[in-house]
């Protein structure tokens, strides 16, 4: 009687595992972002990039989406992201903060220069310690954030086309 | 006699032991943490930007005065369990920390089911 | 052509694979006691096709014929010569080619040694065996052919992957494979046991050394692997509790149980049922651990090149192989019917598997719990080195206690009277951590604990065995080396834990840092040229202010071109009492290099106990009594 009762056990636990196993090839294993997605932004000061003054979070206002843009002038791709944010400029009912991250002052307005502002406002996070506030892996990364100061999506990686058109429904949705 | 001071040592021994704990609580936390853009590197052994910044904000969170679990939930909350190398306890979690030990106890449980026939 | 000539070889194994199979099963059913003559002549042929594509896929590497993919992919004319044949099983093509290899070549001398011993278990084990190599020959021609060709044919390969370029690992992967795949053939014995029927003891006796043969190797392949780790990858660890190592630490697990419950078996016909689970579950193991590893659905510091259909292809061999194994074992119906006394050489063995039973449970449970939370609960989690510290650690120490009283007890029974010596040593090892501790540095209870018990283990077994060499012959000395070496090992472990140092700064060129005692000074940064890549050498200058000595260090940051790679090149001195360990990185845009200077002592003698640890299952294979 024991015997089977062990071999039932057995036979169930493995099979479950063998299960588990196949269904775990098709998963996407790949960093996922949902756990910051959802939350309410944390308190935070961060120093603007050309002055000695702090934006906090109260600073968000509640009337418009605020787009958190995580960019450094030695970072390639964010060349590429550059123009897409040139567009999301345009929105009316968004605000783009540029947070510098690892950065030279001098090279980082150098970049926006050249490549054109598309912060309405500009910050730094010299040691990039700020950042992690917005659960950042690296540059760049864009966090959308609702008028009730809550993340509602988050983009690792320079922003695309793509990205551009999932932005803008979110905010149309409003 | 003799087994008494046997005793008298063995307790002895112990209380000048518990009395001995070690203190580096940065280290111990860095060594928990998970270098999520490297491969299976802890924050204390990787050299990556990710792993400096991390140190950074883990010192001052310490110097701020929070906890160990205070820092830890900190960090799950921005970047999932992922980051935490002993997985909390909970729910979830709860046959990762028994069954081993269901194991153990299992099996001395069979081992001691074949001594005892002996004296039936 | 070379090509065209290894897929021939590779599908005359398969011929000659299946036509051993199919004469197998006719030559069982015979009524005659003979093994016909033609399986042996079949099995001669097989190993010879096997070992001779495996000869010329190493050939292929070594005159850098970038036709086939594998070589093109993992090989490059500028490559040491060593590192060309390291090259054939450092990748996945190649080391599924090992790995058939070293599966014929046991079963080939498997047959050998018991040709004539059981005419049905011996063709039995052929056939089993003979069905495993079939399905990975299938794997191997069908998914990861090593000899496909690619065009046109390239002029140059794109290199090996610079961090595996290190002799430790290269010789790794053979080690490993010898072991763990070394164990199918106690999976097919097992098997054939079963379907014949065969006396336990017969069983216990035919198999024993190829598990000593593949516990050895399995040891030493994890001890390479770790000293690969520790002076290569730069971390100042050796052991990381990483998927990878998890998955050869399962089947080792699996094998010392086994190594030690294969004794009863012969000696006293007991636990049958028990070793052939083990038999089965070490290969089982394996072959999860492989799945695991190169299915890549774990992450880990190995990374195989991905593909899903690999995975797939070695999940379903892997639950058929289950599913039969499973379906063979429970048709036995014949239940162990035996008692043992508490104080015997039975009960003690027993406990040994207890503990690696929990170690086993522990160690895969934490490997594939993470699996498990991202199906079923889509949480992705980690379990790392506090977990299995946390949980294996206090277990231990009842471990190493049982393991020094074991080997003395007898066979059957025995009347305990040793109690006046084991209190003698308990307070000797007591005495002895007491000094550690009071002169040296603080530890917590648990490594006080620990290191007492290793202390009891090491000093219990020198004195059995002094006790043993007066009366009786060497024959305990393998378990004696195993035993003591693994005492040794623990101890050495825990000490190193403790005493470690860590310093971790930014520097300039130029510059000196004082931290405790120690003064770290950046002298010069130099460029070097070498064979096959740029290094930039770092000088640095470590002063210990309090013991008075200094020590010149020089880590490197390597750059490969083919292909272009950045290494750490880790500067370590070693002595007797303690390794020097100094990596440098260079931080981006800036002047200054992030240094860690560690401190670990008695590495050497990590090394050396795990060596002796291992040399025991070795010296047990090759002694006669």
């Amino acid at each position: 009687m024991k015997i089977s009762f062990l071999k039932i056990i057995s036979i169930s636990l493995v099979a479950f595992a063998i299960i588990v196993f196949f269904l775990a090839l098709n998963v996407d294993k790949r960093y996922s972002t949902e756990k910051i997605v959802g939350k309410s932004v944390d308190n935070f000061e961060i120093l603007f990039l050309n002055n000695d003054e702090m934006f906090k979070k109260q600073d968000l206002t509640n009337d418009k989406y605020h787009l958190i843009n995580i960019w450094a002038s030695w970072c390639l791709p964010c060349k590429k992201e550059h123009p897409i944010l040139m567009n999301l400029k345009k929105e009316n009912n968004l605000k783009i903060v540029g947070i510098n991250f690892k950065d030279k002052k001098l090279n980082a307005n150098n970049f926006l220069r050249e490549l054109g502002n598309p912060y309405d406002f500009s910050l730094s996070d010299k040691d990039g310690t700020k950042s992690i506030l917005f659960g950042v892996y690296g540059v760049p990364e864009s966090i959308l954030i609702d008028n009730n100061h809550k993340i509602i999506s988050k983009f690792i990686g320079p922003l695309n086309f793509k990205d551009y058109e999932d932005i803008l429904q979110l905010l149309n949705e409003k | 006699m003799k087994n008494k001071l046997i005793i008298i040592f063995f307790y002895l021994f112990f209380l000048e032991l518990s009395a001995a704990e070690i203190n580096n609580l940065e280290s111990k936390i860095f060594k928990n943490l998970r270098c999520i853009v490297c491969q299976g590197q802890s924050i204390a052994e990787s050299n990556s930007d990710f792993a400096q910044t991390i140190k950074i904000v883990v010192r001052d969170k310490i110097n701020q005065g929070d906890n160990e679990k205070e820092i830890y939930e900190f960090l799950a909350e921005k970047y999932g369990e992922w980051i935490i190398y002993k997985p909390k306890f909970n729910y979830i979690n709860s046959l990762l920390w028994f069954s081993p030990y269901i194991v153990l106890v299992f099996g001395g449980l069979l081992i001691f089911k074949y001594l005892k026939r002996r004296k039936q | 052509m070379l090509s065209n000539l290894g897929n021939f070889l590779l599908f005359g194994s398969i011929f000659i694979t299946l036509s051993i199979i199919y004469f197998a099963y006719q030559n069982i059913k015979e009524k005659n006691i003979q093994i016909e003559k033609n399986l042996v002549y079949l099995s001669f042929f097989q190993i010879t096709f096997i070992i001779t594509s495996f000869l010329l896929l190493i050939f292929a590497f070594v005159f850098s014929d970038f036709s086939l993919i594998a070589v093109y992919q993992n090989s490059h004319t500028a490559k040491p010569i060593f590192y060309k044949i390291a090259g054939v099983w450092g990748n996945h093509e190649g080391s599924l080619l090992l790995w058939v290899n070293i599966m014929v070549i046991f079963s080939f001398l498997f047959f050998l040694f018991n040709y004539k011993f059981n005419k049905s278990y011996s063709l039995y084990t052929l056939l089993v065996q003979n069905i495993l190599i079939l399905g990975f020959l299938v794997f191997l021609i069908s998914n990861s052919n090593p000899f496909f060709k690619i065009l046109p044919i390239p002029l140059e390969g794109l290199g090996l992957n610079p961090i595996l370029q290190d002799p430790a690992l290269a010789i790794h992967p053979p080690l490993l494979y010898l072991g763990f795949v070394g164990s199918s053939i106690y999976f097919s014995a097992a098997m054939a046991a079963i379907l014949s029927n065969i006396y336990g003891k017969n069983f216990a006796s035919s198999i024993k050394v190829w598990v000593l043969i593949s516990w050895s190797f399995q040891s030493l392949g994890i001890i390479v692997g770790s000293i690969w780790a520790y002076y290569e990858l730069g971390w100042g660890g050796f052991w990381f509790w990483d998927p990878v190592e998890n998955a050869s630490l399962i089947p080792w697990f699996c094998m010392t149980a086994l190594a030690h419950s294969v004794l009863v078996l012969e000696k006293r016909n007991y636990l049958y049922n028990w070793v052939l689970i083990l038999s089965i579950i070490t290969f089982i193991s394996s072959v999860t651990g492989t799945f695991l590893v190169r299915s890549g659905i774990l992450n880990s510091v190995h990374t195989f090149a991905n593909d899903p259909a690999r995975g797939m292809y070695i999940l379903i061999f892997l639950s058929l192989m289950i599913f039969f194994s499973f379906v063979i074992f429970f048709k036995r119906k014949i239940y162990d019917n035996f008692y043992l006394e508490p104080v015997s050489k039975e009960t003690f063995i027993l406990s040994n598997n207890w503990f690696m039973m929990f170690y086993l449970a522990t160690v895969l449970i934490g490997t594939i719990y993470p699996i498990f939370t991202q199906v079923l609960y889509d949480t992705k989690i980690s379990v790392g080195p506090p977990f299995y510290n946390s949980v294996i650690a206090p277990i231990i120490i009842p471990f190493l206690i049982m393991m020094a009283i074991g080997p003395k007890i007898r066979w059957i029974k025995q009347k305990y009277n040793d109690f006046k010596s084991v209190i003698l040593i308990l307070i000797l090892s007591c005495a002895m951590n007491f000094l550690i501790f009071s002169f040296f540095k603080s530890y917590d209870l648990l490594s006080n604990l620990i290191i007492i018990s290793s202390l009891f283990l090491i000093i219990h077994s020198i004195k059995d065995f002094i006790i043993n060499s007066k009366t009786k012959s060497y024959y305990n000395l393998p378990s004696f080396l195993s035993h003591t070496g693994f005492g040794i090992l623990m101890l050495f472990i825990i000490l190193n834990h403790n005493f470690s140092k860590e310093y971790d700064l930014n520097i300039k060129v130029g510059e000196t840092k004082k931290i405790d005692n120690i003064e770290i000074k950046f002298q010069d940064l130099k460029i070097k040229k070498r064979e096959n890549y740029n290094a930039i050498v770092g000088n640095f200058n470590i002063i210990d202010i309090k013991k008075n000595y200094q020590r010149n260090l020089n880590p490197e940051i390597r750059i490969y071109d083919n292909p272009q790679t950045l290494t750490f090149e880790s500067a370590i001195k070693t002595n007797l009492k303690q390794d020097l360990y100094l990596t440098m990185s260079n931080i981006d845009g800036s002047d200054f290099y992030n240094v860690k200077f560690q401190i670990k002592p008695f590495m050497l003698w990590i090394w050396f106990a795990a060596f002796l640890t291992a040399s025991g299952g070795l010296l047990r294979t090759f002694l006669k009594k």
